[in-house]
């Protein structure tokens, strides 16, 4: 026997015997065991387990050096300074850090992205998984998959170019930079993963139900709308909710296509600044270390927490609808 | 009780919703191709910029996004497969697995931009690497690893129970099994999925804005610890910041052509490559 624990040897240091003995069934105890009995067997278990463990430390290490950076801020203008209602970071008179009209320009942009988002989401994640033939999903998902693909950038480079001169031309605008065309690119970058997870809720919804509904004399479509898609409700309220999460960090097509003027409004014709463009557009020319390359790490942190929040509760409600 | 009128102009509104999305994805390549295909010859693809990129090629761009896209692969993609194999092999109920799951989630929520500041924090300004093709790699490495883990693993996971249990059962160790029947059926399977992540990567523009990108560099980067050009950052910054927008458009259809077809290119290769697959392993 070259080694303890190779095939066929059943003497006191066999692992078989052991084996049996510790869970009743050999494979089963295998599976779930870390290690092996040699030692080549127990370094792989300790190092997949370290190597496993970077992902963790990645999470804290953002968490810590988006903090390092931005914390300072408080030795200066104080986090108070981040209250105020204006962004003016350069200025010769006063500067000032309010994060009040980038949060309000993400959040604009943001609705108006989920606004559009969600009828041709659903509908088409409903085509999808229901009526589509097998052929039409098989080219269908591919295409959809491609979507989410294009890079951002060059989705803002044609929104720039194509679909902001529609958008003032359609409106009489004097510029087509508005809350309005980065959101209509942005709902199509949100759209892929709004379809492919609600079209995974729709179809692990149990034929038994589909069958039921038909049984009692409803049609393909009022069994659709009535029985399959309140089934699939919560896995597809997730589904938006990721999507929103995607468009909330979304930066180059917004930074190319909003206008980036720093102003609380509810227009969606007006030119407004995300956070993501501010920082995108901002940290380039600042002084490492000044107040407002510290106000900009603020930016991120309020970026990181509630796209983390978003997507905690999407996580929450899709274990949820998977349990059921 | 069924209206069949009713029902079938629903069915038909549906797929007109759908197929109107299928239609705008459609015309922006259509939009891409036909304004970059004009700008595309030897001297744009193997030329230097000149006159700030308003003339020439995009040579560094390319090499410069090809130099990112491999050192991602090289952090991203070892860090991945080893954590899919632990997760679906060795990982048990427990919190550490479930500290680690909930990780991978997290970060993959994380927005792209916020990547940025975060490699700019640790790699470029703590780790003093600067400005550099290994800040901006293991920046972007970062941002890929939860779709590699999750691709991986799937790929792992399809792998019959019963070929590790043949495995075992014949006396080889948990780590033997995992090296001569779990490994050579999944591994294509992993490193398609990763393609397929690491596609995206290459053209992700937020993260590599603070970590890499250089504004203009018209020439090619000799080490890890150089700055260089990249496609995606190219392309914004002559769509953008570039005096004489209008006049360079072709371009920036040009650039944003080259872009679209290594990143799509990647995709698509890694979307056909899993169709053969599948039908190759068919358990």
């Amino acid at each position: 026997m070259a080694r303890s624990g190779s095939a066929g040897s059943f003497g006191p240091t066999g692992r078989l015997p052991g084996e049996i003995g510790r869970a009743g069934f050999p494979s089963l105890w295998k599976m779930f065991a870390i290690g092996g009995s040699t030692w080549k067997d127990k370094a792989a278990a300790v190092l997949l387990r370290a190597v496993a463990s970077t992902s963790i430390l990645i999470v804290l290490l953002i968490f810590l050096f988006l903090g390092k950076e931005a914390a300072p801020l408080a030795a200066g203008p104080g986090i108070k300074s981040l209250l105020a209602e204006r962004w003016v970071p350069v200025s010769f008179q006063q500067v000032r850090f309010g994060l009040l009209p980038l949060v309000t320009g993400s959040l604009l942009v943001t609705l108006l992205a989920t606004l559009f988002t969600i009828p041709f989401g659903i509908c088409a994640a409903v085509y999808v998984a229901e009526l589509a033939k097998p052929w039409e999903r098989e080219l269908l998902k591919p295409f959809i998959e491609i979507l989410a693909g294009i890079p951002s950038v060059v989705i803002g480079f044609f929104g720039l170019v194509v679909l902001a001169p529609l958008v003032k031309d359609l409106f009489g605008l004097s510029s087509g930079l508005t809350a309005l065309t980065g959101a209509l690119l942005l709902a199509l970058m949100a759209i892929p993963t709004v379809i492919s997870i609600s079209e995974d809720a729709i179809r692990s919804v149990p034929e038994s139900y589909k069958s039921a509904s038909l049984a009692l004399g409803a049609s393909r479509l009022q069994t659709l709308w009535k029985v399959t898609v309140p089934a699939a409700l919560s896995g597809i309220i997730a589904a938006i909710m990721l999507g929103m999460g995607r468009v909330i960090g979304e930066t180059m097509a917004v930074l190319m296509v909003t206008g980036n003027a720093a102003v609380v409004t509810a227009s969606p014709l007006a030119s407004v600044r995300t956070m993501t463009a501010t920082i995108a557009a901002e940290m380039g020319e600042v002084p490492f270390g000044s107040d407002h390359y510290r106000a900009l790490f603020w930016v991120g942190i309020v970026l990181l927490v509630a796209t983390f929040g978003l997507n905690m509760v999407a996580q929450r409600v899709l274990k949820k609808h998977q349990e059921r | 009780m069924g209206r069949p009128w009713v029902d079938a102009t629903i069915a038909w509104l549906m797929r007109i919703t759908t197929y109107a999305i299928v239609a705008v994805v459609a015309y922006i390549i259509f939009d891409i191709v036909v304004g970059g295909l004009p700008a595309i010859s030897w001297e744009f693809v193997f030329g230097f910029p000149r006159r700030s990129g308003a003339e020439g090629g995009i040579l560094p761009a390319i090499v410069g996004t090809l130099c990112l896209v491999l050192g991602t692969i090289a952090v991203a993609l070892p860090l991945g497969m080893a954590t899919a194999i632990y997760l679906s092999e060795y990982a048990r109920r427990g919190r550490f697995t479930g500290m680690v799951r909930s990780a991978i989630v997290t970060l993959a929520g994380v927005p792209s931009i916020v990547f940025g500041l975060f490699g700019l924090g640790l790699f470029v300004l703590f780790l003093d690497m600067g400005a550099s093709i290994l800040a901006g790699s293991l920046t972007l490495a970062c941002m890929v690893l939860p779709t590699i883990i999750v691709a991986s693993e799937e790929a792992i996971q399809a792998v019959p129970q019963s070929l590790r249990e043949g495995s075992l059962a014949l006396g080889a160790t948990k780590w033997e099994t995992i090296r001569t029947n779990v490994l050579p059926y999944s591994i294509p399977g992993m490193l398609t999925g990763s393609i397929l992540g690491i596609g995206r990567a290459a053209g992700e523009t937020a993260p590599i804005l603070l970590t890499v990108a250089a504004f203009y560099l018209p020439r090619l980067p000799r080490s890890v610890f150089d700055q260089v050009m990249a496609l995606p950052y190219h392309l914004y910054v002559l769509a953008t910041q570039h005096p004489e927008a209008e006049a360079v458009r072709p371009m920036q259809y040009g650039t944003a052509l080259v872009l679209l077809l290594l990143v799509l290119g990647l995709s698509l290769a890694a979307i056909l490559l899993r169709g053969r697959l599948r039908r190759k392993y068919r358990w």
